[in-house]
């Protein structure tokens, strides 16, 4: 459906997309998973034929997008990362402008255009200018817009940025519809909400292709490590000792507990899936060091995100103190927020 | 091309922009036009437009300014380069819309000559106003083609603004900036030399590549130092004749004068031709840097 091979994008001496290359197959949601920055709304604009490539090749149902664009773009329905809307027009001429552009002929339009409406919901809103319009409702607007002459590949750039939580599960909702009938591929920095959506996580850190696979088994192959959070009253040093001696803990991090005075805060990840709790119980218990609290958890998707991604792995670097480069730690539920703030950094 | 056109057609007129070019272009004419052919009962009105053309130096300005720059900065380029569309054609939907605004006038100028014939005027007096009404229209139109173009080089409007007023405001007096250097070679070799280093700063600012700048500057000034030792007559009177080219509105005299001038023709046409894939070529510029 979509074969990209090599794509290599270079801004003067900044290289924004690095020699890329990975398929897309007919009838999934793909998502394009990445930092801020790490080149998605460029390959995404490639794809579409809104900007050239340095060097590689982009082919659309057998169309390469740089020679054959015309043919390659009626394949597409391309949402930007800003919805490219004319304020001064009404949803339901913009619509009837873009089914223009897009060439659908002249006795479909209409019928076309309503029902298109219907299911993004913004019938309701057809007659008022588009810059009166909310941004959920132009973000719709801007679905409705690539959803129109029913393309096979619809592509969405982060469709949910700046939305509230009801009209973020409306949206989804959609692309979950739009994916029965079309393939679609979505960015998006938010992991949650690709691993809701997708069939397929593509991740890109930096321009480079860091995985592709589909959600559980990124998971999968990462796993093999089964982490466990707990926190210890005692001295550090007893606490280190305990957690070093252990050989099925692969990594570490130690740090002064915020809530419970006096106490640390550990973060192990073991090797393979044992569950070290009741032998940690027995051993802490030995040395007298009441553990307060203790909790395991599987990798999620986040963490192998992070994990992947550089940025992850640097980020930790300055906020802990830490016996190891790679391990990340979250507290689960105030995941989404986190990693949106430290993507922004 | 069509939705394009029809889109930036309708733009123009849910925005004010259209009206106030029209508005304005029929006040200031139709002033001329009463004073000299009204009051003063001159029978020609070809020469009340080319008196008016200063107009275009605002007016022009005015309707080309967003024209591409807003697309840019509202990001809906985005739509229409992803859409199935040629960008050749995106920019000639564009340049028929402002053609077709600037078109709305000129049919009402049409009509001014018809008005002096209920008092008298000959028929061929008439066809001269025609083809002085069509050589202002070729004029106009290269013009919007000018603006276009710088239109595509900014996001900002304001920017795009003033630049297209600069460059018109050149071409409208390059005769006249040309008349103050002497005829002599001497003089030329200056002149000349001064284009070539203000060009050369134009290329840096343009590439901030300081080599090109400095080696496409050196290039000009040898071939020039070298056209004066060897012939230096060649270059008697070349300033005015290198100005002569952007004399944009110089080239309609034979049009006032009701001469239906074949290389005035072939002039506007070229210059519009030119600058309207010059501003396909800045397009797919961006798209590929």
């Amino acid at each position: 459906m979509i074969e990209i091979k090599n794509l290599t994008k270079k801004y003067g001496d900044h290289v924004a997309v690095d020699n890329l290359t990975f398929t897309v197959k007919k009838g999934q949601i793909y998502g394009f998973l990445g930092p801020n920055g790490a080149g998605k709304s460029t390959t995404m604009n490639i794809i579409t034929g809104y900007i050239g490539a340095t060097s590689g090749q982009v082919k659309i149902n057998g169309y390469d997008i740089f020679e054959e664009p015309e043919q390659a773009k009626k394949c597409i329905g391309y949402l930007p990362e800003q919805p490219p809307l004319y304020m001064d027009m009404t949803p339901y001429e913009y619509l009837k402008f873009v089914a223009e552009l897009k060439k659908i002929p002249k006795g479909q339009r209409r019928d076309m255009i309503e029902e298109i409406m219907d299911r993004t919901k913004i019938y309701e809103v057809k007659d008022r200018l588009i810059k009166n319009l909310s941004k959920g409702y132009r973000q719709r607007v801007g679905v409705a817009q690539a959803l129109l002459g029913y393309p096979e590949i619809i592509i969405l750039d982060e469709p949910t940025v700046g939305l509230d939580p009801k009209q973020i599960i409306d949206i989804r909702d959609l692309i979950r519809e739009i994916g029965e009938k079309h393939t679609v591929i979505l960015s998006s920095h938010i992991l949650s909400e690709v691993s809701a959506i997708c069939d397929h996580v593509v991740i890109i850190s930096n321009g480079k292709l860091i995985a592709s696979d589909s959600p559980a088994n990124l998971t999968k192959e990462l796993q093999g490590s089964t982490s466990v959070s707990l926190t210890v009253l005692g001295q550090k040093k007893a606490i280190q000792q305990v957690l070093s001696s252990r050989s099925q803990i692969r990594q570490y991090t130690i740090s002064e507990s915020k809530e419970e005075p006096g106490a640390y805060d550990a973060e192990l990840t073991c090797i393979g899936s044992a569950d070290l709790r009741e032998e940690l119980f027995t051993a802490f218990a030995k040395i007298k060091c009441p553990i307060l609290k203790m909790q395991t958890s599987g990798m999620s998707l986040e963490d192998v995100f992070l994990e992947l991604t550089d940025e992850g792995a640097a980020e930790k670097g300055n906020t802990e103190e830490t016996n190891t480069k790679e391990t990340a730690i979250k507290e689960t539920d105030t995941k989404e927020t986190n990693t949106e703030e430290k993507e922004e950094e | 091309m069509l939705a394009i056109y029809k889109r930036e057609l309708k733009a123009y007129f849910t925005s004010p922009v259209g009206y106030i070019f029209i508005a304005f272009l029929l006040f200031v004419v139709g002033i001329f036009f009463t004073f000299y052919n009204l009051r003063q009962s001159y029978p020609w009105f070809a020469s009340v437009l080319s008196g008016t053309t200063f107009v275009f130096l605002i007016l022009v300005p005015i309707l080309t300014m967003r024209i591409m720059a807003e697309e840019r900065r509202q990001k809906t380029d985005q739509l229409l380069f992803t859409a199935p569309v040629r960008i050749v054609d995106v920019v000639l939907g564009k340049y028929f819309a402002l053609l077709t605004v600037f078109a709305i006038p000129m049919l009402v100028f049409c009509l001014y000559p018809l008005l002096l014939k209920t008092f008298g005027k000959s028929d061929a007096s008439m066809a001269m106003d025609y083809i002085g009404i069509f050589g202002y229209f070729l004029l106009g139109a290269a013009n919007l083609a000018i603006g276009l173009f710088i239109s595509t080089m900014t996001e900002s409007q304001v920017l795009s603004a003033v630049l297209t007023f600069l460059v018109l405001l050149i071409c409208y007096y390059s005769a006249s900036l040309a008349s103050i250097v002497p005829a002599s070679a001497n003089a030329s070799l200056v002149a000349f030399t001064v284009m070539i280093l203000l060009a050369a700063v134009i290329i840096y600012l343009m590439t901030k590549n300081i080599f090109l700048a400095a080696g496409a500057g050196c290039a000009l000034e040898v071939v020039l130092v070298v056209i004066f030792l060897i012939n230096s007559k060649l270059l008697e009177g070349a300033v005015a004749s290198f100005f002569s080219i952007f004399d944009v509105s110089g080239r309609m005299e034979n049009f006032i004068n009701g001469i239906l001038d074949v290389t005035g023709i072939t002039y506007y046409i070229s210059a519009i031709v030119l600058f309207v894939f010059l501003t396909v070529q800045a397009i797919q510029k961006r798209r590929w840097s």
